[in-house]
């Protein structure tokens, strides 16, 4: 196998692999966050509101580390450096 | 398909660009001032007022009470910066719904820039409050050897900040538009309504976390216990 066709299955493997851990690893990070949440609110429903927008700050932080990896996955499925040079290589020969 | 706003060029001429991200983030500024000039040609201060006027006191009140809460006891001083980026990542999101246009803030462009504006924006309200060299010792707290991480995480916060707007905002414009080549009815519609809300947390994110960081500068201590109303 050439290395053009390396290229292209270690970066679909990778792609899928990073999308993988990216949404499981921050839903249950949510899931944790979200549970402490409830469980104050029933004990002071008070400060629900304070409690509210700490847990929406907190959701959104576990948020962009899957962001991140998503990020990831589309640059190495769409805008991949390595496959484009291979292809230019592959081209001009 | 198109990752960002960037790729769509409209004009160009030598390298000067003209893409959608510079023409909607354009349209969005006209949007926004000379809405808000109207609406304050003639402010009233009794109890009838213009809808519109009322909703402007609305957004400005909540934002006020908000900076408030994160420990910014004089947000008038800040208001100005902060309530502009909330208002315009905000009505950026909300004008998806306008067919046609794409948020300005899904290139990554756009969020670097105001992720920038933010990391400028913090030591230089730190320096006004508290005086050059008293900031400059808040990096050293609480040991010397901390210095380097602080400086560290000034950066990576920035970055975070930039990426993680860019990341909604791309996902949710990419989710619509594989949806719609998929299912072309029922599912991008709802997606868009997730887009829609997503937008709007991250515009409030976006704004809460220049908050406290501006806060953390200025040394801002919390809000007193007896302030909170309700």
């Amino acid at each position: 196998m050439d290395s053009l066709t390396y290229i292209a299955i270690i970066s679909i493997i990778t792609a899928g692999i990073t999308t993988a851990l990216g949404t499981m690893l921050p839903a249950f990070a949510e899931g944790k966050a979200i549970v402490a949440a409830l469980t104050s609110l029933a004990q002071q429903p008070d400060a629900s509101s304070t409690i509210t927008r700490t847990l929406f700050v907190g959701l959104a932080m576990i948020e962009s580390t899957a962001i991140y990896c998503f990020v990831v996955s589309m640059i190495v499925l769409f805008a991949n450096p390595f496959w484009n040079y291979a292809l230019t290589q592959a081209a001009g020969k | 398909m198109h990752l960002s706003p960037d790729e769509i060029i409209f004009w160009q001429s030598g390298f000067i660009k003209l893409n959608a991200t510079i023409v909607f983030t354009w349209l969005l500024m006209l949007l926004l001032v000379i809405g808000s000039r109207l609406i304050t040609r003639h402010l009233s201060q009794n109890i009838s007022r213009s809808r519109w006027q009322n909703l402007l006191e609305l957004i400005i009140t909540n934002i006020e009470q908000q900076l408030k809460e994160v420990g910014l006891q004089q947000p008038r001083i800040y208001i100005d910066f902060l309530g502009t980026l909330f208002l315009f990542v905000a009505v950026a999101s909300l004008s998806t719904i306008i067919p046609g246009f794409e948020p300005p803030t899904g290139s990554l462009s756009t969020t670097v820039a105001l992720a920038s504006a933010v990391f400028i924006a913090v030591p230089l309200y730190g320096i006004t409050r508290q005086g050059i060299v008293s900031y400059l010792q808040s990096y050293m707290q609480p040991t010397i050897i901390m210095l380097p991480f602080n400086l560290i995480g000034e950066v990576s916060r920035t970055i975070a900040l930039a990426v993680r707007l860019f990341g909604n905002m791309m996902s949710g414009a990419l989710i619509i538009a594989i949806l719609v080549a998929i299912t072309p009815l029922l599912f991008p519609i709802v997606m868009t309504l997730l887009g829609l809300l997503t937008g709007i947390v991250q515009a409030y994110i976006f704004f809460i976390l220049a908050a406290v960081y501006i806060a953390a500068a200025t040394g801002a201590n919390e809000p007193d216990r007896q302030q909170k109303s309700h």
